[in-house]
């Protein structure tokens, strides 16, 4: 893992007939998408439509029954892609390492791959997590945190590896109003600043139309559209604009 | 079966060869070292004092009855070393430290704790197995040791005291020196070297198998501690027969 990765841009990714079944249910139906270097890509969809399956397939845990994903053309199961690029993501459920201290989970990278100096590492970790409103929680223990909180050190986590790619599954949910705003602001900041390709997949279209280069609809394993949020919203697809327009009117609960 | 059996020896490998990365992982070596003598020393003295008591009261009097009590202290010195230590230290070590290595990696990955370590180019192998492995392989041996010395004392004790048995301290132990070589601690010693390598190994794949929740866990925790004392009985049986055959 070579420290000068962190200078590279952001990559690409391609999607290729990427099918998946689980006990033969099938969850992916050959999906095709391309994410383009630098690109916020948002991925939107119901509970259960695939989206955290595909997120797991992009990043390399799940292996496709059928299909390819390729980083930057080279497959992601093959051992080169990691060492040459960097990939990170934030877990819908943060997936901090309980064992460790929230300090040592944001700097669990650099200090692993020995990357940098420990002092070096001990003000990366503490700007991160600044970054996200945590500072001075290092020495806390992840179980300390309430949800939101394990989400944002997750984040931090994620940024402290200078990703390439950076995905998001649900970034904002379990989070305040303000915080989200925060979460979506370092997402655009992170495209600005490095370039870098984020894919993130989310429930909130607040999220996804503020933040989004593009963005696809899934919807039981399958793409229904892909284009510019604005495009999507117009699409006259009865799922898209159930998905798009639903809303919790109290009124008609009335009698 | 044939499907576990044949991951254990691929996780085997795969953690030999990351042996040479042993250095690296220092810190978790020692953490897990700390660990296991911290958890199981108290309990390893208790078992090895009464073990070595029981073998001392069940064949006692039957030797003083046949006018050969002053073998005592070699028939209690060579069943510790031998048999009872190695083996009662591996199954204590199965329940106390197996289960807790598969119940928290099962954890682990339940929580997609290894899912984040895989996404951050951290091999879970190095990182997870192989300070566990090397941990428990430096302590099981070490406590296999100290459970022979107290489990002599135990039965030198309960030799010394019982009226049926009135083999005194010293008798105990001049018989122990004269019938005990370096070859049967030795014996006990290459006995809990490969008893640790079943229990790390077992317990970290079973750990790293979970699937579910809690249950998942539970299950792991259960299976990892039953699989580990039935392979050690096996292992045992034939590492005597090799033992023998090398005459040590």
């Amino acid at each position: 893992m070579s420290d000068a990765s962190a200078n590279q841009k952001g990559v690409s990714v391609r999607v290729r007939g990427l099918r998946k079944s689980f006990n033969g249910q099938t969850v992916l139906h050959g999906i095709d998408l391309d994410v383009a270097s630098g690109e916020i890509f948002v991925i939107m969809g119901p509970s259960g439509s695939g989206k955290s399956v595909l997120l797991k397939h992009i990043i390399g845990l799940e292996d496709p029954d059928q299909g390819e994903i390729l980083v930057e053309g080279e497959p992601i199961q093959s051992d080169t892609v990691r060492e040459k690029y960097r990939l990170a993501m934030v877990f819908q459920s943060g997936a901090l390492l309980n064992s460790l201290t929230v300090g040592e989970n944001v700097g669990l990278f650099l200090s692993e791959h020995r990357l940098k100096p420990q002092r070096e590492i001990d003000r990366i970790v503490s700007e991160k997590l600044e970054l996200v409103g945590l500072q001075g929680l290092e020495s806390r223990s992840p179980s300390e945190l309430s949800g939101g909180m394990k989400k944002r050190a997750a984040i931090a986590r994620a940024l402290a590896m200078e990703p390439q790619l950076i995905l998001y599954d649900e970034p904002t949910s379990e989070l305040d109003p303000l915080m989200a705003v925060t979460i979506s602001e370092e997402i655009l900041h992170l495209k600005q600043r490095m370039h870098v390709t984020s894919i993130v997949v989310s429930h909130d279209r607040d999220l996804a139309f503020s933040v989004a280069d593009r963005m696809a609809m899934i919807h039981q394993g399958k793409i229904l559209a892909v284009g510019l949020p604005a495009d999507v919203k117009k699409n006259s697809d009865p799922l898209i604009q159930k998905f798009l327009t639903a809303e919790f009117t109290p009124e008609k609960m009335m009698p | 079966m044939f499907q576990n059996i044949g991951e254990i020896v691929v996780l085997f490998w795969k953690t030999l060869q990351a042996l040479p990365r042993t250095f690296r992982q220092r810190r978790k070596v020692f953490e897990q070292l700390f660990e296991i003598g911290n958890a199981s020393l108290l309990m390893v003295c208790i078992l090895s004092l009464f073990i070595g008591g029981v073998v001392a009261l069940v064949s006692g009097p039957v030797l003083a009855e046949r006018g050969l009590s002053t073998y005592i202290g070699g028939l209690v010195g060579l069943s510790m070393c031998k048999e009872l230590a190695p083996v009662m230290m591996a199954v204590l070590i199965a329940g106390r430290i197996g289960s807790a290595m598969a119940a928290e990696i099962g954890s682990m990955r339940v929580y997609q704790e290894i899912d984040a370590l895989r996404t951050m180019n951290i091999n879970p192998v190095d990182y997870l197995v192989l300070p566990r492995l090397v941990a428990i392989s430096l302590a099981l041996p070490v406590l296999v040791v100290f459970s022979i010395l107290i489990g002599w004392l135990g039965g030198a004790v309960v030799s010394t005291t019982n009226h049926r048995i009135g083999v005194p301290f010293q008798s105990f132990f001049s018989n122990l020196r004269q019938m005990i070589e370096l070859g049967d601690v030795f014996n006990g010693f290459i006995k809990s070297c490969a008893f640790a390598v079943v229990i790390g190994i077992v317990s970290c794949h079973q750990g790293l198998q979970t699937i579910g929740g809690p249950r998942g866990i539970g299950r792991s925790v259960t299976k990892a501690v039953v699989n580990s004392i039935v392979l050690i009985v096996i292992l045992d049986y034939f590492l005597t027969r090799l033992l023998l055959f090398l005459d040590l």
